[in-house]
């Protein structure tokens, strides 16, 4: 009885420590053409000097999820290594014809559809899998579409902790108000990843949530 | 609402709008629940169920239509919208728990409607606090 109480007490001990070293799951989710893989770039040039992925106007330029490995973020002499996972944009539908708009020949618009369909299946069975879920949403645009509900709703399930970002606060159009209106019960820092507007405000929030795995 | 465009909606001769009470979902598990809406959409209805979803069903939802999007010819998914009137917390503290129990027993969030369509159909869904449109496709 006695060496399995200090069996379980050493268990838990050296759980912890293990648990302890371990890198921060951080994950970038929102709708398509928000500006996830922006943001992404932005945190892993600061830190390690190379992005993550590309960035395109197209809709759906991510359609697998990209990973970057051991990004220690140094914010006022404290660090954490995040593992920093770059997920496909959220939708709800995918017609081939709307790549068709931005040029793209019909042929690729289709295999582009179809990646993005799978894409987005892949997005949704990583939700498990976050310690930090960053939402991404374009400022510029009406936050209260279902699928950043959905999201944030299955985050709140999973007790993952969500911080909103509301990208693009560079253009006219943008209101960071909007999105504070929506998601009234979150932090929402406006940022603007193209530029490296209200960054360090970011890196802030991340560690606060960081406290709360 | 149903807005059209200037008294015209173009090529469509009408579309249907199907009913779906929470009770003939509250029995079924979440396969057999996105599996009768998903069957509603694909005969191209626009569904309104009242009450909603869990978020990993409405997630699931989101997964299986992405799935059937390659399969099933002519599909390019949904729109998807939940009107919520849990935000006015009205009775306070008790009216909280009356709403909580009733849901339990009910299985399900009864104080929230859920419109789903077929995307060929329904173009956009905007919402905002105040109010909620349906845009239709031309």
């Amino acid at each position: 009885m006695v060496i399995k109480i200090f069996k379980n007490f050493f268990k838990k001990i050296f759980s912890r420590l293990f648990k302890g070293k371990k890198d921060v799951k951080l994950g970038f989710y929102g709708p398509p053409n928000s500006g996830k893989t922006s943001l992404a770039n932005r945190v892993c040039k600061d830190f390690t000097g190379e992005e993550i992925g590309s960035v395109s106007k197209v809709p759906h330029e991510t359609r697998n999820v990209q990973f970057k490995e051991k990004v220690e973020i140094d914010y006022k002499g404290k660090k954490i290594t995040f593992k920093m996972i770059d997920t496909p944009g959220i939708a709800t539908k995918i017609d081939y014809e709307d790549f068709l708009k931005y040029k793209v020949k019909k042929k690729e618009a289709k295999s582009r559809a179809k990646e993005a369909t799978q894409g987005i299946i892949e997005s949704i069975k990583w939700l498990d899998d976050m310690d930090l879920v960053v939402i991404v949403l374009d400022a510029t645009k009406n936050p209260y579409n279902q699928v950043n509900i959905t999201i944030i709703g299955n985050l709140v399930a999973r007790k993952i902790p969500v911080l909103i970002v509301a990208n693009k606060i560079d253009l006219r159009k943008s209101s960071i108000k909007q999105i504070e209106a929506a998601f009234p019960e979150y932090d929402v820092i406006g940022i603007s990843a193209k530029y490296g507007k209200n960054i360090e405000e970011f890196y802030e929030s991340i560690f606060k949530l960081s406290k709360k795995i | 609402m149903v807005r059209k465009k200037r008294g015209s909606i173009g090529k469509i001769k009408g579309f249907s709008i199907q009913f779906l009470p929470f009770v003939e979902i509250s029995n079924l598990n979440s396969t057999g629940r996105i599996r009768k809406i998903l069957n509603i959409v694909l005969g191209n209805h626009i569904l309104i169920l009242q009450g909603r979803l869990k978020p990993e069903e409405e997630t699931r939802l989101i997964g299986d239509t992405m799935a059937m999007i390659g399969h099933v010819k002519g599909f390019k998914g949904i729109e998807l919208a939940v009107i919520s009137g849990n935000g006015n917390n009205q009775g306070g503290f008790f009216g909280k728990i009356r709403q909580n129990l009733a849901n339990s027993l009910a299985k399900g969030d009864l104080g929230a409607v859920t419109i789903i369509g077929p995307a060929t159909i329904v173009k956009d869904i905007k919402k905002n606090p105040k109010k909620i449109e349906l845009f239709l496709n031309r």
